[in-house]
């Protein structure tokens, strides 16, 4: 795979830029010369077609939701409305700097203030912060939270550990220990559910709090939730809920109504805006009553007609975002919000969990379903044992076979070889059928042909990458000592 | 795949005892299980470790394995070559692959490891 | 309702058959029953697309600010973005693409992510970077997590001119880790005024150039720390004539990389980078791209070193982030090869010149001076008498300038802070100094 470094020659330029008034060396003779650079950066020199079909045949060797179907577990890979792209890109947003005093950006902070009502409105709780810019930052938050939370109980230090159930997100317990959190596991029980006995046990004085994730990674609800979270209030902690699957229940459930403290949101998840290639996303977080003191600062506040930022919050956390969080982001959520309206987003979750369960109903014969219960947006199936010497790895690598991107594997880790599958709502079903024949396919093929799982994908840009020698000869930057 | 001169324990540790010396290394099943090994991290020289103390790590590209001090003790030597080969531990696990000797400073701790029999039946229970 | 919804009544007719449940509602019948009771809507109505436009339309036009001539900056500037980078970032294949985890379907975001990381160590001068963290300010506050996880120690110090935003972003996170922040002060140039250094000291930021847009000498700094990490903050435009922090031993380059072909978006998303030496790669947040080779022989990439990540090693990870600011990242790499070392030298001197240009008017002034001797870039406080009413004339003018209290956390009472970059005209500069002078 070629670089933009291998394309271009010196001298070439893809943009026409102002001249100067003086020389360059006028001007560079003024910096004194331990300052000055001495050897300028290495860059690229390409002219604009050059660099236009760089970029344009990189384009054409990824995959994203306008290419096909994205089944990935956890992530919620639904259409990325056009309409909010090009709201998202309007000057008065896109070219306004955060720091204008308040008056001059009235329009942006009324967005930002409405945005905070329709959260909260969806989560049932009663305080926002829109400032973390990605589902663990709102997480971070969170724990923040939790902190300053037991330094104004005087609990702090006495209170240290945080509840986890074994299914839960990576970023959970790294999220708990940059708060300097320790983390204790709390193990799944037959149903796939909260052990609502070990979790009797692991409660006491020493817990800040437990963090759950509502429906949990295999999918499934928990319908102890509101034993789970009682038990865990009378012991004197907090209820943290990752909202990582918020699709699953939208319109119809709210985190406050099931004695959530803390509650995150992955706008880029659930509320449709485009994952970037990785991000950049938002993720606010809603708290309840117990936990306003401790927002971040500032605070958006409506008065009559005005908007103004408030500071005097003398038990808040402080920032967690340098501003007031991703607005781009937050523009295209909302309109997606407006858009839809509580009757909308109710259909959207019906129709993922609709997706969802009809995908499971078609290949649980197929693979082995090690949690068979009603699904929420996503669901949970095992590899193993589908064919001599095959495993989730080269069911995935067949997938792209047939077109479709693999859904998430080796996740959640209770599952061995899991294959997480979430197909959304805005999938028609003769795209779920394409791709439960697929599956179907492949699973015969497994028995009958493992070689052609095992030696798959056959006809992506490049197949089965060496991951190992990727660690163990690092190459993490391009090699410049020939160039230029 | 399991030698019998060796001892084990259920973390998948192996010891070669010599002496007041302890040979440690992960066992061929433990190798297994992580695939193929990229980095070994190993303890400074003289470092005193009690038993069941975090003592080394050894990854593959999408798993940490932790290795357990099977016995109290001082590291008095480490295998460098794995920091330029770490796949030796996959290739050779019992051999060239090993991480580092401790001086063991409780003895008696080597009665509670597991003999090669031991260990087999251990490895075939848990699946 | 849903316009986004595809299934027509008879798909959802067949879909529940094959499930074997009579309606929609008893699929959520596992959510207790007193969950669903308490449930209220938001009272939203459903809404047209010409109805959401019109209302989203009609809140971005609300704001006066976007009609006024930006002089901001404080760590986000209103540099050109040249047309060709929005158009590469409207392929939606990058855009509607996750995280590259398959990197057979990735090789585009993996391509330019090691890109990427080759062109901000090249800015830098340093051994590695990272594929992007959230913002400039998180990625700070990051990098003193990781000196403090690489060196031990409590103490870290933070110059009294680094922006207050930075600031704060950093003091949140060390509160959650434990450590504590000592102000570094600062001397009549406005320039670092490095003392004793504490014991327990894990890192020395700095901010190049600072948060008065003066320049700071690095010299003979890592030498003052013994173990202690040297954490500079670079703004990424002035480093193409600048010597960058890499060669006055700094361990890790972080900063803001808005300037880089991504706009203001009033303050979010932004573009963190990180980069450090190879022998702090295993210490360091983020993803990374490598090159390696596929079953063919063929070079790719993947995403490597993920033991270090919170997916495989959760809360011994070297930190939580997962979703990170890819696309702004792309916006940065086309940016920097659409400019290659000329334009970017160009875009640089622009700034510097016209920035020198508009103070020696403004000091010409009576009454106006620059409340610093150190010199600065393309950033600098002016000095006045009254500084609220000096704003406001500008205002009335039709320029923006930062309000003069953002400067008092840094100490400043009686200036405030104008940014000039490469699209400034001179008529605009002219302007500038008329409306100050009052004519």
């Amino acid at each position: 795979m070629s670089t933009i470094y291998d394309r271009g020659a010196p001298g070439r330029r893809a943009v026409a830029l102002p001249p100067l008034t003086k020389t360059e060396q006028e001007i560079l003779g003024a910096i004194p010369a331990g300052l000055r650079r001495r050897e300028g950066p290495r860059l690229p020199e390409v002219s604009q077609p050059d660099l236009v079909r760089h970029y344009t045949a990189l384009s054409r060797k990824n995959y994203g939701v306008d290419t096909g179907f994205y089944p990935l577990g956890s992530c919620t890979m639904k259409h990325n409305p056009k309409l909010h792209e090009d709201l998202a890109r309007h000057p008065g947003f896109a070219d306004l700097h955060p720091l204008l005093p308040v008056e001059e950006c009235q329009g942006a902070l009324a967005l930002l203030w409405e945005m905070g009502e329709c959260l909260k409105g969806i989560a049932g709780m009663p305080g926002i912060t829109l400032q973390p810019a990605a589902g663990a930052h709102g997480e971070l938050t969170g724990m923040l939270l939790l902190k300053r939370w037991l330094e104004d109980r005087g609990e702090l230090g006495v209170r240290t550990k945080i509840l986890l159930p074994d299914s839960a997100h990576g970023t959970n317990p790294a999220s708990a220990a940059m708060a300097g959190f320790s983390v204790v596991s709390l193990p799944s029980d037959q149903r796939g559910m909260v052990d609502v006995e070990a979790l009797k046990r692991a409660l006491g004085p020493d817990v800040a709090g437990i963090m759950l994730t509502v429906p949990n990674t295999l999918g499934i609800f928990e319908e102890d939730i509101l034993t789970v979270t009682e038990l865990v209030h009378d012991a004197g902690g907090l209820c943290y809920f990752d909202g990582a699957n918020l699709n699953a229940y939208l319109g119809r459930a709210r985190p406050g109504d099931m004695g959530a403290d803390v509650f995150h949101i992955n706008l880029h998840k659930t509320f449709s805006t485009p994952h970037g290639g990785g991000g950049p996303g938002a993720g606010p977080v809603t708290v309840s009553a117990s936990l306003l003191p401790y927002l971040p600062v500032p605070d958006i506040v409506r008065e009559g007609a005005r908007f103004k930022l408030v500071w005097d919050r003398p038990k808040s956390i402080g920032r967690v975002h340098p501003y007031y969080g991703n607005v781009l982001v937050i523009v295209r959520a909302l309109a997606y919000i407006l858009t839809l309206g509580d009757e909308g987003l109710r259909e959207a979750s019906a129709g993922a969990v609709l997706a969802a369960n009809y995908l499971k109903a078609k290949l649980k014969g197929a693979y082995r379903l090690p949690y068979d219960r009603l699904a929420k947006h996503e669901f949970v199936l095992s590899g193993e044992g589908v064919g001599e010497g095959v495993r989730t790895f080269d069911i995935a690598k067949r997938l792209m076979d047939y077109g479709f991107h693999p859904p998430t594997i080796y996740f959640p880790l209770i599952v061995r070889e899991a294959l997480m599958i979430e197909p959304t709502e805005t999938e028609p079903k003769e795209v779920l059928d394409a791709f439960a024949e697929a599956m179907l396919r492949i699973a015969a093929e497994a028995r009958e042909h493992p070689e052609l799982l095992r030696e798959a994908p056959h006809a992506t840009p490049v197949r089965r990458l060496d991951e190992a020698r990727a660690v163990r000869e690092p190459r993490l930057r391009l090699d410049l000592g020939c160039v230029g | 795949m399991i030698p019998k001169d060796l001892r084990y324990t259920k973390d998948h540790e192996w010891v070669r005892l010599e002496g007041e010396e302890a040979r440690v290394g992960i066992t061929h099943h433990a190798q297994q299980q992580l695939g193929d090994i990229v980095f070994v991290e190993l303890p400074p020289l003289g470092k005193k470790t009690q038993r069941g103390e975090r003592l080394a790590t050894v990854e593959s590209v999408k798993a940490v394995g932790e290795v357990f001090a099977p016995l109290s003790g001082e590291v008095v030597a480490v295998n460098d070559a794995l920091a330029g080969a770490p796949d030796l531990v996959n290739k050779d696990p019992y051999g060239q692959g090993w991480l580092c000797t401790l001086k063991v400073s409780a003895p008696r701790e080597a009665d509670a490891l597991l003999d090669a029999a031991g260990y087999e039946a251990f490895v075939e229970g848990s699946g | 309702m849903n316009p986004y919804l595809p299934h027509t009544a008879e798909d959802v007719r067949a879909m529940l058959d094959a499930i074997g449940l009579p309606d929609v509602e008893a699929l959520f019948n596992d959510i207790p029953r007193a969950v669903r009771e308490r449930y209220r809507p938001v009272g939203l109505p459903a809404r047209d697309e010409l109805a959401v436009q019109r209302h989203v339309i009609g809140l971005a036009e609300h704001s006066a600010g976007r009609r006024l001539i930006p002089f901001l900056g404080g760590g986000l500037y209103d540099h050109y973005i040249p047309p060709v980078v929005g158009h590469v970032l409207s392929r939606s294949e990058f855009s509607t693409a996750y995280t590259p985890y398959q990197a057979e379907l990735s090789q585009g975001t993996l391509t330019w992510m090691f890109e990427f990381q080759t062109m901000i160590c090249e800015l830098a001068g340093m051994e590695v970077a990272n594929a992007s963290m959230y913002d400039g300010a998180t990625a700070l506050a990051e990098a003193v997590l990781m000196a403090h996880r690489t060196v031990g120690g409590k103490v870290v110090l933070a110059p009294r001119s680094l922006l207050p935003h930075l600031r704060e972003v950093v003091a949140t996170y060390a509160w959650g880790a434990g450590l504590a922040l000592h102000e570094v002060p600062y001397g009549e140039d406005g320039r670092l005024a490095l003392g004793q250094i504490p014991a327990g000291t894990c890192a020395l930021i700095v901010q190049q150039p600072n948060g008065f847009g003066i320049l700071e000498d690095l010299t003979g700094l890592k030498d003052c720390l013994d173990k202690a990490f040297l954490i500079a903050y670079v703004n990424p435009i002035p480093l193409a004539v600048i010597e960058p922090p890499g060669s006055f031993g700094a361990d890790v380059i972080v900063g803001e990389g808005q300037p880089l072909g991504n706009p203001l978006s009033f303050g979010g998303p932004l573009l963190g980078f990180f980069a450090t030496r190879m022998a702090h790669l295993r210490r360091m947040p983020g993803r990374v791209s490598g090159q390696t080779q596929d079953v063919e022989g063929r070079l790719g990439y993947v995403m490597t070193f993920q033991t270090r990540e919170q997916h495989i090693r959760r809360e011994g990870a070297t930190s939580n982030i997962c979703t990170n600011s890819a696309l702004c990242a792309l916006a940065a790499t086309v940016y920097l090869a659409a400019l290659g070392p000329n334009g970017l030298r160009r875009v640089a001197l622009l700034c510097y010149e016209r920035a020198h240009a508009l103070a020696e008017r403004i000091t010409s002034l009576p009454g106006y001076c620059l409340a610093f001797e150190g010199l600065f870039f393309h950033e600098f406080v002016v000095r006045c008498p009254d500084p609220e009413g000096a704003v406001a004339k500008l205002r009335r003018a039709g320029i923006a300038v930062l309000p003069p209290d953002v400067l008092a956390p840094m100490g400043v009472r009686d200036g405030f802070l104008v940014a000039v970059t490469e699209k400034r005209t001179e008529g605009e500069l002219d302007r500038f100094a008329a409306a100050l002078e009052g004519r």
